[in-house]
């Protein structure tokens, strides 16, 4: 192929190699076109057709949000199962802001032993999300269990229950363990951003005489604005597309009586689980719809809000 | 200023009761792979009397172990591959050429990375049984691979937008042409980059249950993490066989931990702020 291509004047062989150049783009844009970018398009346009089988039957506008909005079982089960992605997102706020920071200023602060810490606080995000589910229904099992084994050898039998199945308790166990894997990540995240702040504004603070408590609310989190930012944001993603915790756990109608079910898991049961006359794979690509526009427009938050900060530099 | 010594124990208090509730669920789940069924039962909280790999190898027996671990090893490798080679590549091409679609075609990575991929599960279903690739592996590599397709490219063009543009022309006047400049010059200089996409869809992929769970079928075709679902429906009263799968599946990524700790800390860490 070359040697033809020598034989071509100059000028051919230089519009041919810059032609060429194209193809640097092209594996990637065709495979995320194709097995990505077109199927979040066709999942959207799904959301206004009737379904026979796993095909497309009728444009019916927006007959699928309506019946999803108001007709039971649908819309019991949807809002229902959106409540609970909320409760999901507050507590995780709490669990992963919180818990995260304060372990991220201890570990910044003066100590011996940060990797190690460091280390073992990470170790459950290298575990896969149906591994630390699966292990945890063990762990929270009524009798064989090991968290209510562990109360009855400590001497409080009184706090010893079913956690993952009794209703009280169930969503906030799941968000617990939940919590459990992802805590030690968002440390990381906090960890960096404490790293980014020049000491001397500590320095400075302190001869000032400015308190622990002080220094964490007029210099510290200001300062971590971004990385509580990207963490908040994250949180609230996540909180939205969570599935495997409460699959594993708790199956996938989110039992005990629909307790801990969500958006995504009954998502998954009109998708997947059920059949009725195809009537679901439309209601089902309704609520993909509706999460899209949620999580879309959280990101979309995240990027103007980091936009602005980028300008005001 | 020397810190309050009541504060530092306190600070030590905090950490140790941390390690407790990180660790030790860990440690559970190992030690309690080494114990028979009825150990696990009468002391859950003991150390084991004994160390005997029989639950490895009754696990080993009664699920296709050995295809779960060599599927997820295949579709990882392939999947990690492929979006370093393509993304890099793309990234490049954005990075140094000007073209006048290039901020259209940031527009289009942008997007998904914008929206959750996987609820665009039943499309990609309907497309995967067209083209005949359900319950095949091929279908977990497209899928991983488109998937980390946008993080990646954002990534590298970040990178490769820091690379001095003087080393690749005076490669040029050496009579390179674009792909030899790409992959000898400037790809070298992307190892941090090439760290952190990798492990960043390595967990991924190697972690994930959700698209195994909907395209794969066949028991031999099944990756661990869609394993470990057949192990708890046959075998749920069995705990030592449990946690000998939930063990054997999270081995090798704590393995590769204790030697790469730092890459796997600060590629995750650069992965999310980045």
């Amino acid at each position: 192929m070359s040697s033809h291509i020598k034989e071509k004047g100059y000028f051919q062989k230089r519009k041919l190699r810059k032609n060429m150049v194209h193809l640097f783009l092209l594996p990637a844009a065709v495979l995320y076109g194709v097995f990505q970018l077109y199927p979040l398009i066709s999942a959207a346009l799904n959301s206004f057709y009737s379904f026979n089988g796993f095909d497309r039957d009728q444009f019916i506008g927006l007959k699928n949000f309506i019946v999803l909005f108001t007709e039971e079982p649908y819309k019991g089960t949807f809002f229902n199962a959106f409540k609970h992605n909320w409760i999901y997102f507050f507590v995780t706020v709490f669990t992963q802001l919180v818990i995260s920071l304060f372990l991220a200023l201890i570990i910044h602060s003066k100590i011996k032993g940060k990797e190690i810490f460091k280390s073992i606080f990470f170790l459950p995000k290298l575990l896969s999300v149906i591994v630390i589910g699966f292990l945890f229904s063990l762990v929270l099992n009524p009798t064989r269990g090991a968290l209510n084994n562990l109360l009855e050898a400590i001497g409080l039998e009184e706090l010893t229950r079913p956690w993952l199945g009794s209703m009280d308790t169930a969503l906030f166990s799941v968000i617990f363990v939940d919590s459990w894997a992802s805590i030690g990540f968002s440390m990381l995240i906090f960890l960096a951003g404490l790293q980014a702040i020049e000491s001397e504004i500590f320095e400075a603070a302190k001869i000032d005489g400015a308190n622990w408590f002080t220094v964490l609310r007029k210099i510290t989190i200001p300062m971590l604005g971004p990385s509580l930012l990207v963490m908040s944001v994250l949180v609230f993603i996540g909180s939205f597309e969570t599935f495997e915790y409460v699959y594993a756990m708790q199956g996938s109608s989110g039992g005990p009586y629909y307790s801990t079910d969500v958006l995504t898991t009954f998502f998954y049961r009109l998708a997947f689980g059920t059949t009725d006359g195809g009537q679901s794979i439309g209601l089902g690509s309704a609520i993909a719809v509706i999460l899209f526009i949620i999580i879309g427009l959280a990101t979309t938050l995240m990027l103007l809000i980091f936009r602005r900060k980028d300008f005001e530099r | 200023m020397k810190a309050k010594w009541y504060v530092q124990t306190l600070k030590y208090l905090v950490l140790a009761l941390f390690t407790f509730i990180f660790g030790y669920p860990i440690f559970l789940m190992i030690f309690s792979s080494f114990k028979s069924n009825m150990e696990i039962f009468t002391s859950p909280l003991s150390l084991p009397s004994s160390f005997s790999f029989e639950n490895y190898a009754e696990v080993w027996e009664v699920v296709d172990f050995s295809s779960y671990i060599w599927n997820s090893i295949i579709v990882s490798a392939a999947s990690v591959f492929i979006v370093l080679f393509v993304s890099s590549m793309a990234g490049y091409y954005l990075a140094r050429y000007n073209f006048k679609w290039n901020s259209f075609i940031l527009l289009f990575f942008m997007i998904g990375l914008m929206l959750p991929m996987r609820l665009a599960v039943i499309p990609l279903y309907m497309m995967m049984m067209k083209l005949g690739l359900l319950d095949s592996l091929f279908s977990l590599i497209f899928v991983y691979v488109a998937g980390g397709i946008p993080f990646a490219v954002f990534l590298f063009y970040g990178f490769f937008r820091t690379v001095p543009r003087a080393l690749e022309d005076s490669a040029r006047l050496d009579g390179c042409n674009d792909f030899q400049i790409y992959y000898k010059i400037v790809l070298p200089l992307m190892k941090p980059a090439i760290s952190i996409v990798a492990i960043v869809n390595l967990l991924n992929v190697w972690n994930d249950f959700f698209y195994p769970l909907i395209f794969i079928r066949t028991d031999a075709l099944k990756t661990i993490p869609l394993g470990m679902l057949t192990l708890f429906g046959e075998f749920d009263t069995q705990w030592n066989l449990l946690f000998a799968g939930l063990t054997i599946s999270s081995l090798p990524m704590l393995i590769a931990f204790i030697f790469a700790s730092r890459q796997f800390m600060d590629g995750l860490t650069e992965g999310a702020v980045k």
